[in-house]
């Protein structure tokens, strides 16, 4: 299908973007990669009056390697990203992730903060910012706050942005040297979205399991070290919180045994890499 | 530059460079590339298939960069560069991707032909960059994803893709002056 017709502005600061924001408001949508925004459009799930395209900004394109995080700005692309040299050990959860996301094809124009604001269940890149108990940056014309990954994530397709704010960066946490991550995911094919995907951490204090496609919002747990028996309990008490519904793509008793199945590798993955003399030697 | 809001009542100007030709038409924002470039600029060899980035159909390549036309508005494209299949032959030959997606019958329909030369093309291009991965059957798999084939069962398009990545490589790495 086609989209109902809106009106067009193309901004290239972050200034430009909040004030035509705060001036719209919810009538607008901002516009970054367009892989997600633009299909909604096309059928018509979405009719906004105004389209705000941030795709060219250069401003809002920057990726900056701060002391604790990687800060990505709001029209950064996947590929970007994909494609630092270095991103496997600077944030390894997202090296590992990454070629689970849809194609190259979507990835070149897809923009990481965009999939974030999102925010679908099924996304790997909010799942991967929840694990890493990252943040956002929320900006209008005057003011800028920043939240935190868990409070940002309130439902299906729903987070903690107004309408009037711009989620101008996402930051991803720095790896401390020595942890270890694993990402487990089952889709119907290769870059569908996840029936399914399970982050894990091991670091010194202990494990971080992070599922998404599940319930109607990325959820993460901490939990002691733990393996065998005690790490399988862990991992059927997590599947039964999550609210798994029947859905004709997958079943509520398909989605908690990948839970089961795709915990367990993810955390054997992690632990695999863990390694606690690489810690003390950074 | 001040930005002006285009609105969606009137037709707006659009230039770009199609297959190194500079070209321009005029296209209401919610006008998509694809219906731009197929019923304003009578480029119709890039198809329309899903229209919400599923099928890949619409793939071209937008600075060089492939990406679904369906996803991308006409309006975004003003003043930049996008290359089609059109672009691909040149005097009316086939080029060597072309060419071999015929000897290997990686094609029945077509439909979902031109979309997928276009990804290609971009995914063949980045083989030539300094480190990267020499190509395999699970990176070409891993490419083709991206795009949804019912006639082929992607096998001839498989080998289609590493014969040229193979045979780009070979000529790519044979010495300066060497007649081997």
């Amino acid at each position: 299908m086609k989209p109902a017709a809106f009106d067009y502005l193309r901004v290239d600061s972050s200034d430009e973007a909040v004030h035509a924001l705060a001036k719209h408001g919810e009538d607008a949508r901002i516009l970054a990669g367009g892989q997600s925004l633009m299909a909604i459009l096309n059928m018509r799930l979405a009719q906004p009056s105004l389209l705000i395209d941030i795709s060219r900004s250069r401003e809002l394109a920057n990726i900056k390697l701060e002391k604790f995080a990687l800060h990505i700005g709001a029209a950064a692309t996947q590929a970007k990203v994909e494609t630092r040299p270095d991103l496997a050990t600077e944030v390894p959860l997202l090296a590992l992730a990454f070629p689970y996301i849809s194609h190259f094809q979507i990835r070149n124009r897809g923009t990481v903060a965009g999939s974030i604001a999102h925010a679908d269940p099924s996304a790997e890149l909010p799942l991967c910012l929840l694990a890493l108990e990252g943040e956002l940056v929320l900006r209008k014309p005057r003011s800028r706050r920043v939240v935190k990954a868990v409070d940002f994530f309130t439902g299906m397709l729903l987070t903690a942005r107004l309408a009037d704010e711009l989620l101008e960066e996402v930051r991803f946490p720095i790896s401390v040297p020595g942890t270890g991550y694993g990402f487990k995911e089952f889709a119907m094919r290769h870059g569908d979205y996840a029936v399914c995907a399970v982050a894990a951490i091991v670091h010194a204090k202990g494990l971080r399991i992070a599922v998404g496609g599940v319930a109607d919002r990325p959820t993460a747990i901490n939990l002691p070290l733990l393996a065998g028996s005690a790490l399988e309990d862990a991992l059927n008490e997590l599947a039964w919180s999550l609210d798994a519904k029947d859905e004709p793509q997958a079943s509520a008793l398909l989605r908690r045994q990948l839970v089961r199945t795709l915990g367990l590798q993810a955390v054997a993955q992690a632990t695999a890499a863990y390694n606690p003399q690489k810690r003390q030697a950074a | 530059m001040t930005s002006c809001i285009l609105s969606r009542h009137t037709l707006h100007p659009v230039h770009l460079t199609l297959n190194q030709q500079v070209r321009s038409g005029h296209a209401h924002p919610r006008l998509l590339l694809t219906d731009f470039l197929r019923h304003e600029l009578g480029a119709t060899g890039t198809h329309v298939g899903c229209e919400h980035g599923a099928c890949g159909a619409c793939t071209v390549r937008v600075d060089g960069v492939a990406s679904r036309a369906c996803l991308m508005l006409a309006v975004q494209v003003d003043g930049r560069q996008v290359d089609t299949v059109e672009g691909l032959g040149s005097n009316g030959a086939l080029n060597d991707l072309q060419a071999a997606f015929k000897k290997h019958f990686a094609l029945q329909c077509g439909f979902c032909t031109a979309g997928i030369l276009m990804s290609c093309a971009d995914w063949l291009e980045q083989l030539d960059m300094p480190n990267a991965a020499p190509p395999d059957e699970a990176s070409v798999r891993a490419m083709l994803s991206g795009h949804i084939c019912r006639c082929t069962g992607y096998t001839p398009i498989v080998q289609a893709v590493l014969d040229v990545a193979h045979a780009r490589r070979a000529i790519s790495q044979t010495p300066r002056g060497s007649h081997a």
